[in-house]
């Protein structure tokens, strides 16, 4: 399947340029929640590769996020060039994603699930109590950037991110992800080499979420061991729900939908977790595929 | 000689919390067994139980409080499976699906938890007598031996029940093979609804329990819960004295860790036993290995 990669990578870029620039009409603050929330986009992306095309649950997405955002602090304190501290923050996402991925094979279902969380709790944790590197409650102060700058580069990798994903799910390796995810012998039959699949997916999806983690903490200036825990992990996992499993745009859609309702909710934690719980609940039992094939399907009747 | 001292005393200690560990994993092994869905809510629906006895205790005696507390925790349990677990399965929800609804629950009801009770933190009442009793250089606080006494006897009861009475053979029935329980005539539904209330129920007891130590806030179970998953996993998932064994060996394990290398290490011990645990061995100590049926 050949598409117009360059025309579309053209196109992506355009974009993201084009929605930065919406940074010189929008109040300086909506940059910061703009960039965070293109930031929770890329590690939604990400997620969706995993869970959406290749089928492997994931709640523990917060300790690649963490390890990013901390891999890229730490490197822009050692003095290290930013397109450096974020080849880094990939690059460690990409190795832990495949660290975990790999023993991650022997797992079904809830046990993979338990594993996951396992390890992002582990990460928090360690993260807090190895104070020498981490600095331990406080966190890491991050060298600050304009925020228009911030809000620039996001977009960018948005853009660049989305594009490799786009390519990604329409070429070959795209189908044998799904046909994991339909069913793992069947593909498996087929000649699917399955565990480079879903290491490969893990690795991935991993390096996704650690750049969206150094991307957030350089809009905040500062990273913690509590920014990326449980909840985080399973704010992100509903980004990806909601949007729609295994659809291209869709966990934009969810990120775009979760992330503001966050901060229409943020003063009300409470109601926030009721409603997004709720969803959570909700949405498997009735839209059991997403918003965005939802919307699909009502457009086939209409 | 003082070392010696050291590690009994751990060991004490270690069998007292274990016993807690004990109880959250065997409601969450008997809740996997019976619907194969792991309860991610379990957390939030102790908590439940746990502010409901605090506040019916200002108005009934402390044993009443507790035991309606946990009470209303079980139906809690109950009403999860019937209204949410059930009609999913039924409408042939996958893994992924039956984890987000699942945590979905724990999310939802930790707001509302939040909304009923607030965050203030707040002390609970013990129904143990404070003081200990000293045993040859080794101190035995009477919380840890009752904690200890009660879990012993939950896990001795639960077991007593599978095997003597109809309806807990019932149970065992569907546990080992479902299929087969309902060709006989064991109602599968209501053991399924009895699986949650008992599950959640059990943990209701281990948070009850745990409540003095940790205090009470919407989110002070979560380390309760994560222990209980981590017994859970090291036993077998599927394993009820599994669940037994990995409480035990839990509770005893991260005291001596933390005689070593001190307590801060206690709950990263706890997720790297899981971690360890699913790698290399993920049906657990006593667990049956999942084979996938082509």
């Amino acid at each position: 399947m050949r598409s117009p990669h360059g025309l579309l990578l053209l196109s992506m870029l355009a974009f993201s340029a084009g929605a930065s620039a919406l940074a010189w009409l929008i109040p300086p603050y909506f940059h910061y929640l703009f960039a965070l929330a293109a930031a929770w986009g890329i590690a939604a992306l990400g997620l969706n590769l995993l869970v959406g095309y290749t089928g492997v649950v994931s709640i523990g997405h917060g300790g690649f996020m963490a390890l990013g955002a901390y891999a890229y602090a730490l490197a822009l304190q050692g003095g290290w060039p930013l397109p450096l501290a974020l080849l880094l923050a990939a690059l460690v996402g990409a190795v832990s994603g495949l660290l975990l991925g790999f023993p991650a094979l022997r797992l079904a279902g809830p046990y993979l699930a338990i594993a996951t969380l396992g390890f992002n709790a582990a990460v928090s944790q360690i993260l807090l109590r190895w104070q020498g590197l981490t600095g331990g409650y406080q966190g890491l102060r991050l060298p600050g950037l304009p925020l228009e700058s911030v809000l620039l580069l996001v977009f960018l990798l948005l853009g660049v991110l989305l594009w490799l994903k786009v390519n990604l799910v329409r070429s070959l390796v795209g189908q044998a992800l799904v046909a994991v995810r339909g069913n793992e012998l069947a593909a498996l039959a087929v000649g699917i080499p399955l565990a480079w699949a879903k290491t490969g997916a893990f690795a991935l999806s991993a390096l996704y979420a650690a750049v969206a983690g150094a991307l957030m903490a350089q809009a905040a200036g500062l990273v913690t061991p509590f920014d990326f825990g449980l909840w985080a992990s399973i704010f992100l996992l509903a980004m990806v729900i909601v949007g729609g499993l295994g659809s291209l745009y869709g966990p934009l859609l969810g990120a775009a939908v979760l992330f503001w309702g966050h901060q229409l909710l943020s003063g009300l934690p409470d109601l926030r977790n009721l409603l997004f719980g709720g969803l959570l609940v909700l949405l498997p039992l009735f839209w059991p595929r997403g918003i965005r094939w939802q919307v699909r399907a009502w457009g086939r009747k209409g | 000689m003082e070392f010696v001292a050291d590690v009994l005393q751990a060991t004490v200690g270690g069998l007292g919390a274990g016993a807690l560990y004990v109880l959250m994993a065997l409601g969450l092994v008997l809740i996997y067994r019976a619907t194969h869905v792991v309860n991610f809510g379990q957390g939030d629906m102790v908590v439940f139980s746990a502010f409901m006895a605090l506040f019916l205790s200002q108005a009934l005696p402390l044993w009443a409080a507790l035991l309606i507390g946990i009470g209303l925790g079980a139906s809690l349990g109950a009403l999860s499976e019937r209204v949410l677990m059930r009609p999913a399965a039924l409408r042939g929800a996958g893994p992924l699906a039956l984890v987000v609804i699942s945590l979905g629950i724990g999310l939802c009801l930790n707001g509302v938890n939040g909304l009923l009770f607030g965050h203030a933190i707040r002390s609970f009442p013990s129904p143990w007598p404070s003081g200990s009793w000293v045993l040859g250089g080794v101190v035995v606080p009477w919380p840890t031996l009752a904690n200890f006494t009660v879990g012993a006897l939950s896990a001795g009861g639960l077991f007593l029940w599978f095997r003597r009475s109809l309806l807990g053979l019932g149970v065992r029935a569907v546990l080992e093979a479902p299929e087969t329980a309902r060709l006989l005539g064991v109602p599968a539904d209501r053991v399924r609804l009895l699986s949650w209330s008992l599950g959640v129920g059990l943990g209701g007891v281990a948070g009850i329990l745990a409540a003095p130590m940790v205090y009470l806030e919407p989110n002070a179970m979560l380390e309760l819960l994560i222990k209980g998953f981590a017994a859970a996993v090291l036993g077998g998932l599927t394993s009820l004295p599994g669940a037994v064994l990995g409480g035990c060996l839990l509770g005893v394990a991260e005291n001596l860790v933390a005689l070593v290398l001190g307590t801060e290490l206690k709950t990263l011990f706890a997720f790297a036993l899981i971690i360890v645990t699913l790698v290399f061995r993920p049906e657990g100590l006593l667990g049956r290995p999942v084979y996938v049926r082509v």
